[in-house]
């Protein structure tokens, strides 16, 4: 599996899994995941439409999932977000499966779009991977204390003359540029786990929102390297590992932070807000 | 009526947050109309009012995320800029995720720079600054716990730490005591009142209820149906004044060192006080504040 046709694979998964980790931090910590997974399902129908005209796949998922981006930003504007995100990526996969109908090869293509390839990564391939994942990390470091407000306090970020839609937009666009670069490899139904799975995971290991950042990269490494090796030798495809061990990976987390909560009781031990209430008014009553 | 605050505001020095005839109209309904009132540095002032009075209004007034339509907001005597950091604000109900991976600290940090871009160089001066102000706040034994499972008290504190931070003159706290317990109630109000008289801030905090406030305001803002009476408590929360500002008879009650605001049924035909006092166990509607 480390044979010098698989060098480029190897590569590109690494830069995938360090670029979903970066990003994936932020899509937990602002409740973006069902944007996180709309925006690669809409890059699929941008490398459907890519794929018929004969254009670069890569430019046509850049495409659609930057145009994905701008339709979530610019419809929750005025409305909920979880709908505004629900039609814009209906609207890209009925695009997606009308371009799929007029393709006359079909079955191959399409599979390793949704579901990722190992082996189709060519050279040409990897220099704009670089660019497009140093773009992401770049964007994110700028804006990384914006980001960090804006997630946890919106309404006080907005009070202190933070435009907050400005950096939701570019936040959007941040996912949109990890997703070009990460579905030619994981597939658009699966990319999202990696963007999920280990940055949640991270969480529950540590209060520090920078270590977090650091341990989502090495698990989405971890994920990655291990999804590879295992699809090589079992010929199953990738984006199946890269789902389980995200799952596996959530759920390691979960049980530590449980057991963690366990040891030292801290939050069970307070009295929830009604409790509070009640002795509350017998207080004041009294 | 407002104007009964006049005498009593104007201290020696200018005040800090001024409010000058602020009107709002929102899709043709008036929202406020001609809201005055000051505060002074060193003073704690309740804006006080159900809920619906205006009270969130008039903050997302003074905070530039809405424009009135008449009057004008003026800090340090001029008119408040775009991106002001001389206010420090704390917003109402704060919803943190208990799983979230950010400390106190990292939370104090971004009241002093979350603003800007680029990433945060570790330095000896911000990391001081930052112990400073938890320190001030009493939040120094949870500073590297995760906010989001600490009680809600101190939650409060931090997010006051994280207002102060930038070391504004004017500090803003929307409901800072709803949802706490009898404990932290007090702890938080004896905090504010601390930090406003040693630094000299002026603080503004809206409340439904003006008990817990009452050891602590220097004066009471009283707001309904997008009117204000301002002025000490005892020349605002009067039967008179209060009648005059809701529109109908209210009763103001004095019980224990407690006020209590009761909507009357006129005069000569008040229920004696026994019953009025036996229905307040009961959140009826007619209650405007306890």
């Amino acid at each position: 599996m480390f044979a010098g046709f698989m060098v480029n694979t190897w590569i590109v998964a690494t830069i995938v899994a360090i670029v979903a980790g970066v990003v994936g931090f932020f899509v937990v910590l602002r409740g973006s995941s069902f944007a996180a997974h709309a925006i690669p399902n809409a890059s699929f129908a941008g490398a459907a439409g890519a794929n018929l005209v004969g254009a670069n796949a890569v430019g046509g998922l850049l495409v659609f999932a930057v145009a994905g981006a701008l339709g979530i930003a610019f419809l929750s504007k005025r409305g909920r977000r979880d709908v505004a995100t629900a039609l814009a990526v209906v609207l890209m996969l009925a695009l997606g499966a009308l371009f799929l109908s007029f393709s006359t090869e079909y079955a191959a293509e399409t599979y390793s779009l949704l579901f990722g390839e190992v082996l189709g990564i060519s050279s040409s391939e990897l220099m704009p991977t670089v660019v497009l994942a140093l773009l992401a990390i770049v964007a994110v470091a700028t804006c990384w204390r914006l980001l960090l407000l804006t997630s946890v306090m919106p309404e006080l970020a907005e009070a202190r003359g933070v435009h907050t839609y400005r950096v939701e937009l570019v936040f959007l666009l941040i996912v949109a540029v990890a997703t070009s670069l990460s579905v030619p490899v994981v597939g658009a139904l699966l990319m999202f786990s990696l963007m999920i799975g280990p940055p949640a995971a991270a969480r529950s290991f540590t209060t520090n929102p920078f270590f977090a950042v650091v341990l989502a990269v090495s698990f989405a490494l971890a994920t990655v390297w291990a999804a590879i090796a295992a699809s090589y030798t079992t010929t199953w495809p990738i984006g199946f590992f890269v789902g389980v061990l995200g799952a596996a990976f959530f759920l390691t987390g979960r049980a530590y932070a449980v057991w963690r909560r366990d040891r030292t009781g801290a939050p069970a031990a307070r009295p929830s807000a009604g409790q509070s209430g009640a002795t509350e008014i017998v207080a004041r009553s009294g | 009526m407002a104007d009964l605050a006049q005498g009593a505001s104007a201290g020696v020095r200018p005040p800090i947050l001024e409010l000058d005839g602020i009107g709002v109209w929102l899709s043709g309904r008036e929202i406020l109309d001609d809201v005055k009132f000051g505060v002074g540095p060193g003073e704690l002032v309740g804006l006080i009012g159900s809920n619906g009075a205006g009270k969130t209004t008039i903050f997302r007034v003074v905070l530039g995320l809405l424009a009135p339509s008449s009057g004008r907001v003026l800090i340090d005597g001029r008119p408040r800029p775009r991106r002001n950091r001389s206010v420090g604000y704390v917003p109402q109900k704060i919803a943190l995720d208990p799983d979230m991976p950010l400390r106190s600290r990292d939370l104090v940090a971004l009241g002093l720079d979350g603003h800007r871009l680029g990433v945060p160089l570790p330095s000896r001066r911000r990391r001081e600054l930052v112990d400073e102000m938890l320190h001030a706040v009493d939040a120094t034994r949870f500073a590297d716990s995760r906010v989001g499972s600490l009680s809600g008290g101190e939650q409060q504190r931090v997010m006051i730490a994280h207002a102060l931070v930038s070391r504004p003159e004017l500090l803003l706290l929307d409901e800072p005591l709803a949802n706490l317990d009898l404990r932290s109630e007090q702890e938080v109000v004896e905090l504010l009142a601390r930090i406003a008289k040693e630094k000299g801030l002026a603080v503004l905090i809206s409340a439904h209820d003006l008990n817990p406030l009452l050891p602590v305001v220097d004066r009471v803002v009283y707001v309904a149906h997008g009117h204000v009476a301002s002025g000490t408590t005892d020349e605002v929360v009067t039967t008179e004044v209060l009648t005059r500002l809701y529109g109908h008879h209210v009763d103001v009650i004095r019980l224990h060192g407690r006020i209590l605001v009761v909507a009357g049924q006129g005069r000569g035909a008040d229920p004696p006080l026994a019953q009025e006092l036996g229905r307040l166990s009961n959140p009826l509607d007619d209650i405007m504040a306890v």
